[in-house]
């Protein structure tokens, strides 16, 4: 029967077997709930209907608060507990592995680009190892999209203009199926793709087999000249600006006086945006690469200023 | 009583009535025009559930799905579902229930029908010359820099809607607060009235926002002024939360009218007072209250911090809170009652039953991590269906039944009215319950083309929803035929209490020939109070 009529779609990681494990708690209480309520609701109908025995014309209600605050209080503690223990999922959905594989994702109508580290592309697929935890750093092209593995149990949408990352560790080899969900035009419903996962081994063979570019922070490395970045932020060159070597991951101070961590979404917003945050002592002579620059050139470029960094945490 | 014509006969140019202040006019032409926009939104989900039957896209094209869709969502929601039980119902039976002679700015509320009536057939000509294809949502930047449909002329249309419903809000507070007949007190007031006061102070308060959203998209699309464009440094995210800001609290403005019909029905068939009176009245303002501060649960992974999750999610739980208590004050009114199964009844009954699910449904949603997974999926599409459709449209068909005599003078045809109702229950079950099936598979939602492995529960749904065009449909034909062969309506055919059972049906031009006063509680079914109320 499972075959013709589908119940469920198993989940296929730790995190989705906690996310079904809260779905039965969520059932079994509203199971509870519904079950007691429609007793009441024939009971009551049935044995209080009129013309029957039971039923009286001139009932008078008593008092009644002690049971209003009874089912409002009942309710509300309920409610708290479902409150925690779906909050708890949630938090841990965000807290991403220091140690985690970061692949690069581009949605565009309607498809989806994967980039790796590696400077490997492949279109509405994704492969990954797996044990290990991959953390995807996402964006959009032009609308806003949803990425969807249901048998992970996840989703985040994938917004212009800013990176969204969103992580999960795979624990058996094998293709699971990968959605848009958030609607993005004409063919958003086509706009669906394959995550692969594979063991450790064949994901590095996979990796060696495909033709590149060069690393994503070689390709970077060009764009960073071709696009005229290095004219400024290059050491000697006539116009000051801040030099990039051991950046990522340093805290800069900003001409507002904070600090800000030199993350990857920092670095994207420089670029997009780049009067946002300008750093202590320079002027703010950059102009913004918003429109001008694609989101795969900007992953390029970021992960090449990443390479750059003293901090030794590169992937 | 008097000689005095009834609403209906006192003069019947089309000058009279497409001039009329009556509230009662008023409410009827509000009545002819969301009929006809319920089967023009009924139409597009027709073609919606032929086209899912199959997996392959073989009907229609996607850009016509996806303009199905889309009109279908605008229509219902606001050229239905808003204006449907307060512009009509609330409009007939505001100033009657509390003793008036008509709401306390009738030229105000022809404006307000003829704004509603402008905006629709705006909105319907976007439909006619090309359509729209954002989703009833507008998201940006979709719609401000992508779609290539007519965005601009469909918000204008809803745009213009709003302000019908601003005015329609207006009049129901200042006419609650300054209109009542003597001696009707706050907690004297049938909680038809506590619903409609706190869905007005939504429409009031909500609407603005919507309006300006619009305005701001309309801007966007016309003049690039990149607001929602993160090119320009705008933001496509501030969409979202200008627009759920009116639109969570607009799911309250579309479902409190369905509760306030609800409790009457409840409290007149199982001859007792509510249950717990003032938790009901005051839940409903709870509800209208906590409502503003929920918006963000539509926005769990959309990029809104995790912070912000949080607290939208717990206050997602706290706003289910009064909804639980009605449900168990309406339970709890049937204990001891002496209770009769009239149409309108069973339609308040299957209004406890699918509310329920569909709130309970609701925390699923609003517990974070398992929003995660069925946000965006058919989850969801079934979750509101069951509180728009099976709350709303039942509780709007329930009072619809229960007020006919009041507004047309004739009986309705009890037996077929129940046949309805019991088959709007099943067909309404049959095509919603396949889709939670569908979304906790993880089916996305607006998918015109899907894996075959979900074709089964499309299947079911699809037939599901002809049983229910079928059911909605006989109403139409029925009420229909009781207009002119009907039983000739008593002035109160339920015995029910309630001051616009106290005037003939249909009830005269200005109501009341004297001012009613008021020395009791409101449903005060005791034998003593029957008595009472037939002498009045």
């Amino acid at each position: 029967m499972g075959r013709w009529i589908p119940l469920w779609l198993p989940g296929e990681t730790s995190h989705a077997r906690a996310v079904d494990v809260l779905f039965v708690g969520l059932l079994i209480s509203t199971l509870l709930v519904l079950t007691l309520l429609f007793y009441l609701l024939l009971r009551f109908a049935i044995h209080y209907r009129a013309g029957n025995a039971a039923a009286n014309r001139d009932h008078r209600i008593r008092k009644s608060w002690y049971l209003e605050a009874t089912w409002t209080v009942a309710t509300l503690a309920a409610f708290l507990v479902l409150f925690v223990w779906g909050a708890r999922l949630y938090l841990n959905l965000y807290d991403t592995p220091k140690d985690a594989l970061p692949i690069y994702i581009v949605a565009k109508q309607w498809m989806w680009q994967a980039q790796h580290v590696g400077g490997q592309r492949e279109i509405n697929e994704v492969h990954v190892p797996v044990g290990r935890a991959v953390r995807l750093i996402m964006s959009s092209q032009d609308v806003i999209h949803s990425f969807f593995i249901p048998a992970f149990r996840v989703k985040h949408d994938v917004l212009p203009g800013r990176a969204e990352d969103i992580w999960f560790e795979p624990e058996r080899a094998g293709v699971f199926r990968l959605f848009c969900a958030e609607y993005c035009g004409t063919d958003h419903s086509r706009m669906a793709g394959r995550v692969v996962v594979m063991q450790q081994p064949a994901f590095e063979q996979w990796l060696a087999r495909q033709d590149t570019d060069g690393t994503l922070a070689a390709q970077g490395e060009r764009l960073f000249r071709q696009f005229g970045c290095s004219g400024c932020h290059s050491a000697g060159s006539a116009v000051r600006a801040p030099l990039l070597d051991g950046l990522y991951g340093k805290a800069v101070p900003l001409a507002d006086g904070t600090l800000e961590t030199a993350d990857e979404r920092y670095l994207r917003d420089s670029i997009l945006q780049p009067r946002a945050q300008i750093a202590a002592g320079y002027e703010t002579l950059m102009p913004s690469f918003a429109g001008r620059i694609s989101e795969g050139e900007l992953i390029a470029i970021v992960a090449y200023i990443k390479s750059l960094g003293a901090t030794g945490r590169q992937p | 009583m008097s000689n005095a014509p009834n609403y209906l006969a006192a003069d019947n140019r089309l000058r009279s009535w497409f001039l009329t202040t009556d509230h009662k006019r008023v409410a009827i032409l509000y009545f002819a025009t969301i009929t006809l926009f319920f089967f023009i939104g009924g139409a597009a989900a027709t073609v919606i559930r032929l086209e899912l039957a199959t997996p392959q896209g073989d009907l229609v094209t996607s850009d016509v799905y996806n303009r199905m869709f889309t009109i279908h969502g605008v229509v219902m929601v606001w050229f239905f579902l808003i204006p449907s039980i307060p512009a009509t119902l609330g409009n007939f039976i505001v100033p009657l229930m509390i003793g008036a002679r008509d709401l306390a700015f009738p030229r105000l509320n022809l404006l307000s029908w003829y704004l509603f009536l402008i905006g629709g057939l705006t909105t319907l000509y976007a439909v006619l010359v090309g359509g729209i294809d954002t989703g009833w949502t507008f998201y940006t930047p979709f719609s401000t820099m992508y779609s290539n449909s007519h965005v601009v002329l469909a918000v204008t249309g809803v745009f213009i809607a709003g302000f019908s419903s601003i005015l329609t809000g207006l009049n129901f507070i200042v006419t609650i607060h300054r209109l009542r007949a003597p001696g009707l007190t706050w907690y004297r007031l049938p909680l038809f009235l506590w619903s409609l006061y706190a869905t007005a102070v939504i429409l009031v308060l909500a609407t603005p926002v919507l309006a300006m959203t619009l305005l701001l998209v309309a801007l966007d699309r016309f003049a690039q002024i990149g607001i929602f464009n993160p090119a320009k440094g705008g933001d496509p995210l501030l969409f979202q939360h200008l627009f759920w800001f009116y639109s969570h609290p607009a799911v309250y403005i579309m479902i409190l009218p369905g509760m306030g019909v609800v409790s009457e029905l409840i409290s007149c068939f199982s001859r007792k007072p509510i249950f717990g009176y003032k938790f009901v009245a005051w839940s409903a303002i709870a509800i209208a209250v906590a409502g503003f501060f929920v918006w963000g649960h539509h926005m769990f992974v959309s990029g809104q911090s995790v912070f912000a999750g949080l607290v939208f999610s717990f206050m997602s739980f706290i706003v289910a809170v009064p909804s639980a208590i009605k449900v168990f004050n309406w339970t709890a009114t049937l204990h001891k009652g002496w209770v009769r199964f009239d149409a309108p009844m069973l339609y308040a009954l299957a209004f406890i039953g699918l509310f329920t699910i569909g709130g309970l449904t609701g925390l699923f949603l609003a517990c974070l991590a398992y929003d995660v997974y069925v946000t965006d999926t058919y989850f969801v599409v079934a979750h509101f269906h069951y509180i728009m459709v099976g709350g709303m449209v039942t509780a709007y068909f329930g009072g619809l039944h229960y007020w006919w005599p009041k507004i047309t003078g004739r009986m309705y045809p009890e037996y077929w009215a129940r046949a309805a109702a019991i088959l709007i229950f099943f067909g309404f079950n049959m095509t919603f319950f396949p889709q939670f099936v569908l979304g906790v598979l993880g089916m996305p939602r607006r998918y015109h083309v899907y894996l075959s492995e979900f074709q089964v529960w499309h299947v079911m749904s699809s037939f599901g929803a002809s049983i229910l065009a079928v059911a909605y449909l006989l109403p139409l034909l029925y009420l229909g035929w009781s207009l002119f062969f009907g039983r000739r309506a008593p002035a109160n055919p339920w015995g029910a209490t309630g001051l616009e059972w106290q005037t003939p049906s249909p009830p005269p031009t200005y109501n009341f020939e004297t001012t009613p006063s008021v020395t009791r509680r409101p449903y005060d079914y005791s034998v003593n109070g029957q008595a009472h109320a037939q002498n009045a």
